[in-house]
């Protein structure tokens, strides 16, 4: 049975086989047994939350219609990911999917997306993951060319990424994801280019691009490089420069960019992402995951042991969102959108539209360029940034904080 | 409140049992530490009750292990000769921006003790104190400290103590006053070679106020040295200077850290007085307290009125604390009498305050003052000196604010103050800080061996060279072993002009300062390159230009914001990333607002970095 507003849900696995030079994810390599103890701790989380057990009491906050307990509620996108989820051994993902399938009401067309990495899978792991359901693969490529995957310190060359996607295909994913990264250390326009060109020669292509402009992140081994000068980055102007060449690349081949970092060819949009940026409710399983419950964003522990020794109720971090915090949300996570903010729908959500709480900011963006205003299909305007917008997104996300 | 513990509350105090005495020395010899000692040793504290420096109970006087306020104590000591005498120690600064301070600490004493570090032996300020110790006729004695160093040669210092100061050195104690050793010496001597207070129980009150503080609940309290006469509760005072009558509400002295109350102070102690003055302004430091139904002839002599080296503009960050300033600084003021301030207005910074200051150290002791004590967010503007400025119509004006300059049409020609400065420094370095002298303008008047391989240096240097960064620049080029004391000399005529700084094309009159004509081009091009770091990059470019009479001498460009973009943010970042955008947003509060460009607080302060480049 089936009540409620839609609901995602989300299992990380923070294992890898070793840490790459840019990654601040909670993610590390670990033994086996560690491995082992941590998915039967994630079936045990799984089986509480759904019982509703660990989530912070949040009622009274819900919209009255979407009142229906959790293990109810229409599931409408499943992600594993991590970490590498591809690290573990592949019968533990048949065991969490079955996990989820027991305790929630996932709909027969739910979006259920897997990461996996070049070098963590075979023929054999990623025939098993299709079996146990899993129809939407992300893969981790980063780059085409070798030496920049070392620089990254990827585990992989490039031919076992063009294996492991092959396989992929010969499991029969028909939905797949590759992850690339542009603006890397001593990266040149056409450097950048080549990386995503060599995508589109894939046959089939991906459905779905996610191209990251490398961010370095304060305590990565890159960010430690970076400082002492051994490595250095692409200045701001050449930055733009290939991001935006990618951008029209990418477009012109036939891919939407829906989002700040995301492509798609039509109708294959990652729903699970979106639901991030439209507010959808989400429940995170496993260690530091995060979730978005009714009005309320909670985290579990990011300390193995705690969550070790009792995963249901290992939640740390909890905060309530007041009206306007939600409202900000709306903005500054639904203009990453290239759908950008309905004034429709924020009117239907919220009574207003979003020129009453935020008439000043959107004037002064529209002003510098930073915002336009189109037609929706609802009839009503959409908010959207415009390029120079998107350049400077945060400039634009702080004023609605 | 507790009272009579003493024992020697309510007893007539016998005068001759009375030492009322100071501890000067360079900065870093001890003195604070030996004033520890001397109150542990005392019995007023226990060991275990002792934190190191009592008497610096200013928060950022410990932190900076530096004596700000001359602060009072009383303790007893049982001497050899089996009688008990009454200390009143009275803590002193000893950087050279604090000699009114020192000053003021004095008038209250009748004698000193000298503390000299046996490894650095005497150094400026030590002469500088020690001269002003001698000035107000006071008796000083020496004491050797850090006896305990491995490199100790305490008979080199008693002969350079005799030989520069011409003091009397081979009896001085040789004590550690972190290890305690030998304090029991400086006691004896406290009794022996101070001399007992004079003046006259019975005559006409006389009372000289070396500070005062305001408190809250008693009101102004006035930190005084009985001179003539008795005062108890009850007694009708007025203040000779300013003419204020209060009738007396308790007297007392300093416990450690507390006020002890007593029945009366008579002519030789040294004590406070409350009176419910609950204006600030009527207890002026110097002035002479008298009995108003039987008043003194004659006010106490006070001593030298202060002259303020250095200006600068003070502004609260954010306008609506204008008020708050205001009362914070007059409570400063009470407490610290060398700190002058007066209104202002700047086009960049709204309402705010033009305060005079003794030297760089007191303007930023008085900043952090305001911004820990009083909880304020300032930007203070460059700081700078007096100028005269001689006016084609024979006007004269004394300029502490650049933004004041007439036009250079009216400017017949403009002065400004010089110092005469005395560097001790050892030989191998004489090189380096003559050349450090060159460089600011200085002009050499001649050296002088002190001994073996110490010389003093004599320059005469202009004041604006030496406010921001001289004495810095003189420690890193000397390896820390250069001392520097200056007195002002007066004013010489000078070839100055006004510096301008534009931001995106507008005039910023905060950042504007007054710089020798020959440096102009070189300051205006630093202050360019600092202020480029300093101002972060909007949505557009921003030229920074400065000027001299209209003329851009330099510019620089902030380019406009290319990218400011997140790309990644998911379900596990959300929370993160917001933070992150909330933090870019309080940074931008923060800032200054004028035309379209945000400036940092910071930046103001710009110019006071400009010899950063090592």
């Amino acid at each position: 049975m089936m009540k409620g507003q839609e609901l995602e849900l989300y299992v990380h696995i923070p294992f890898c086989i070793q840490k790459c030079k840019y990654c601040d994810f909670l993610s590390a390599p670990a033994k086996r047994q560690v491995q082992n103890a941590y998915m039967e701790a994630l079936l045990t989380e799984i089986a509480g939350k759904a019982a509703g057990c660990g989530i912070p009491d949040v009622r009274g906050e819900l919209p009255e219609e979407g009142q229906a307990p959790v293990r109810e509620r229409p599931v409408c996108s499943v992600f594993i990911g991590g970490g590498t989820p591809s690290a573990v051994e592949p019968a533990w993902i048949g065991r969490v999917m079955e996990a989820l399938r027991a305790h929630f009401a996932l709909r027969a067309d739910a979006e259920i997306s897997m990461e996996v990495n070049p070098g963590t899978v075979t023929r054999k792991s990623l025939r098993l993951y299709r079996e146990f359901g899993i129809r939407r693969l992300s893969i981790g490529c980063q780059s085409a060319d070798e030496k920049e995957l070392r620089t990254l310190g990827r585990i992989h060359t490039f031919d076992q990424f063009l294996d492991t996607y092959r396989w992929a295909r010969e499991a029969g994913f028909d939905n797949i994801n590759v992850d690339l990264m542009s603006a890397l250390p001593g990266q040149t326009i056409e450097r950048a280019c080549r990386s995503v060109e060599a995508m589109l020669q894939l046959d089939p292509p991906p459905e779905h691009l996610s191209v990251y402009s490398l961010i370095v992140e304060e305590g990565t081994a890159f960010c430690e490089q970076v400082q002492a000068g051994i490595l250095t980055l692409p200045d701001e102007d050449t930055e733009r420069e290939i991001y935006w060449r990618i951008a029209d690349f990418l477009e012109t081949n036939g891919y939407e960019h829906y989002e700040i970092s995301n492509y798609a060819k039509a109708g294959c949009r990652c729903i699970h992402n979106c639901g991030y940026w439209t507010g959808r409710e989400y429940l995170g399983f496993g260690l530091g995951a995060a979730s978005l419950y009714g009005h309320t964003r909670f985290s579990n522990t990011d300390t193995l042991d705690t969550y070790l020794a009792d995963p249901v109720h290992s939640a740390v971090q909890q905060e309530t969102l007041r009206v306007q915090d939600q409202m900000a949300e709306t903005m500054f996570l639904g203009l990453r959108m290239a759908d950008g903010v309905s004034s429709g729908q924020f009117l239907a959500r919220y009574g207003v539209e979003p020129t009453v709480p935020y008439r000043t900011q959107i004037a002064s963006c529209m002003r510098d360029g930073l915002l336009r205003v189109t037609d929706a299909a609802d009839g009503g305007t959409r908010l959207v940034l415009t390029r120079r917008g998107l350049d400077v997104s945060n400039y634009v996300f702080a004023k609605f904080l | 409140m507790a009272s009579n513990e003493s024992g020697s509350a309510g007893m007539k105090v016998d005068q001759s049992k009375i030492r009322n005495f100071c501890i000067v020395a360079h900065i870093d010899h001890g003195k604070s530490t030996l004033a520890d000692r001397i109150i542990e040793k005392t019995g007023l504290l226990t060991s275990r009750e002792m934190q190191a420096q009592v008497l610096d109970n200013m928060d950022l006087e410990r932190e900076r292990g530096i004596t700000i306020k001359a602060q009072a104590v009383r303790t007893v000591y049982k001497a050899k000769d089996g009688q008990e005498y009454i200390f009143n120690l009275i803590d002193t600064p000893g950087h050279v921006d604090f000699n009114y301070e020192v000053s003021r600490s004095l008038a209250a004493c009748d004698g000193a003790i000298l503390v000299v570090d046996v490894a650095q032996g005497i150094e400026a300020q030590t002469l500088a104190n020690v001269y002003l110790a001698l000035d107000h006729n006071l008796d000083v004695f020496p004491v050797i400290n850090k006896i305990d160093l491995p490199s100790a040669e305490p008979q080199r210092v008693i002969e350079e103590i005799e030989d520069v100061i011409g003091i009397e050195a081979q009896d001085a104690p040789l004590i550690s006053a972190k290890n305690g050793i030998n304090i029991e010496e400086v006691l004896e001597q406290i009794v022996q070679k101070i001399p007992a207070p004079k003046g006259d129980a019975g005559n006409p009150l006389q009372a000289l106020i070396f500070d005062s503080l305001y408190d809250p609940y008693k009101g102004v309290i006035i930190f005084c040295r009985i001179v003539e006469g008795t005062v108890r509760k009850g007694t009708n005072i007025r203040m000779m200077a300013t003419g204020a009558r209060e009738e007396v509400v308790e007297v007392g002295y300093f416990g450690a850290g507390q006020f002890i109350p007593c029945e009366e102070l008579s002519a030789g102690m040294v004590g406070y007085i409350t009176a419910s003055i609950k204006n600030v302004k009527d207890t002026a430091v110097g002035d002479t307290v008298t009995d108003a139904d039987n008043p003194c002839a004659e006010p106490l002599p006070g001593y030298k009125k202060v002259q303020s080296m250095v200006y600068c503009g003070v502004y609260p960050a954010d306008g609506a604390k204008y008020p708050d300033l205001r009362d914070a600084l007059e409570k400063l003021q009470l407490n610290d009498a060398s700190l002058h301030y007066e209104p202002e207005t700047s086009i960049a910074l709204g309402f705010g305050f033009r305060c005079g200051f003794l030297g760089l150290l007191h303007l930023e002791v008085i900043q952090e003052r305001l911004e820990r004590e009083y909880n304020l967010d300032l930007v203070t503007t460059a700081p700078g000196v007096i100028y005269k400025v001689y006016k084609t119509n024979g006007e004269v004006i004394e300029l502490t604010n650049p933004s004041n300059l007439p036009d250079p049409s009216e400017i017949e020609y403009m002065e400004e103050p010089v110092v005469s400065a005395e560097i001790m420094v050892t030989s191998e370095f004489i090189g380096p800080i003559m050349e450090l002298c060159q460089e600011r303008r200085g002009r050499y008047l001649g050296m002088e061996y002190i001994e073996g391989t110490r010389a003093q240096l004599k320059y005469e240097l202009p004041l604006n060279e030496i406010i921001y960064d001289f004495f810095d620049a003189l420690k890193s080029r000397s390896r820390g072993y250069a001392s520097f004391d200056y007195d002002l000399k007066g004013y010489e005529q000078s070839k100055l002009v006004k510096l301008d700084i534009l931001i995106n094309r507008e005039e910023v009159d905060a950042l504007s300062f007054i710089v020798h004509a020959d440096s102009a081009y070189e300051r205006g091009r630093k202050m360019c390159e600092k202020l480029k770091e300093e101002i972060p990059r909007h949505l557009f470019e921003i030229p920074i230009q400065a000027a001299v009479g209209g003329k851009i001498i330099a510019r620089e460009t902030v380019k406009a914001m290319r990218k400011d973009v997140l790309a990644k943010c998911y379900g596990g970042d959300i929370t993160r990333k917001k933070k992150l955008l909330e933090k870019q947003k309080e940074g931008k509060k923060r800032m200054r607002q004028i035309g379209n460009v945000e400036i940092p607080q910071k930046a103001f302060m710009s110019v006071l970095k400009l010899d950063d480049r090592n």
